[in-house]
């Protein structure tokens, strides 16, 4: 039932944000069209690390638990947050290319990105080759924590080093009426979706884990 | 200045990226559950 109603609604807001970004609100004067991406790059980026930050935050939960309910959140956030930080790259990227002339540049802001990355693609590769439960768990919770100090480091990077990515202006008055009304609810629409799959994969986890329970009964009663 | 081939490969790679992802969750949710009642049947037919 909870998975239909985020359906329906990250659906709904999907097409108002698309309504929103495509009709409503108006053109960048310098940039032009282009700049229409910012509404779902910005949304993506927030949502990436808030995805990272809920599994630093049920990572230390399992450690203190050691309840597998708390990894089962933490590794399902983690997987939207690696797919949320594709597409910053990839929409970034796109926008870049007209922009800057370049697909990519080893500037603060993407490279720190990147990094964030490699590292969350890093906690998945060592989950996967830990076949006993309750370490993948725990080695999970740890690059779950100290993977964490990535995303601060991306979200100053542009204050700490010389960029050419664009400097934050939401919070300093550069974005105004239908243009932080439609950042809003692409922020929101994405959040849904958020929670849309973190319900699904937690369901996965949970079920995962069940099926290995039951082989493992089927298994001691056979013998 | 309208680069609009970028803007409409940006939101493709978007919605496909987001779709895919939730279609096979659901798909993956299908799986096991039925996983799940074939072992409950098989645990019930070894008692």
């Amino acid at each position: 039932m909870r998975t239909k109603i985020a359906l329906a609604l990250g659906g709904v807001l999907m097409v108002v944000a698309l309504v929103m970004v495509f009709i409503v609100v108006p053109t960048e004067a310098t940039m032009g069209n282009i700049q229409r991406i910012f509404y779902f790059h910005v949304p993506v980026a927030w949502n990436a690390f808030f995805s990272f930050g809920v599994t630093f935050g049920f990572s230390i939960a399992y450690l203190k638990t050691r309840n597998p309910k708390y990894d089962f959140i933490a590794e399902s956030s983690a997987r939207i947050g690696i797919v949320f930080t594709t597409l910053i790259l990839l929409t970034g990227m796109i926008w870049a290319k007209p922009i800057w002339g370049v697909w990519w540049t080893w500037d603060a802001r993407l490279t720190s990105s990147f990094v964030m990355w490699l590292v969350y693609i890093a906690y998945f590769i060592v989950r996967s080759f830990i076949t006993e439960e309750e370490r993948r768990y725990r080695f999970g919770s740890i690059i779950g924590i100290l993977g964490f100090l990535s995303v601060p480091i991306v979200a100053i990077s542009i204050q700490l080093a010389p960029t050419t990515h664009p400097k934050a202006m939401i919070f300093n008055d550069g974005l105004h009426g239908t243009m932080l009304a439609t950042l809003l609810i692409s922020i929101f629409a994405m959040f849904v979706v958020y929670f849309l799959f973190v319900f699904l994969q937690y369901d996965n986890c949970k079920d995962a884990y069940e099926i290995a329970q039951l082989k493992k009964k089927l298994l001691k009663e056979s013998e | 200045m309208d680069n609009l081939g970028y803007l409409f490969a940006a939101y493709t790679i978007i919605w496909i990226g987001l779709a895919y992802l939730v279609w096979t969750a659901m798909r993956k949710q299908k799986a096991n559950r039925k996983e799940i009642e074939i072992l409950k049947e098989k645990l019930d037919e070894q008692k």
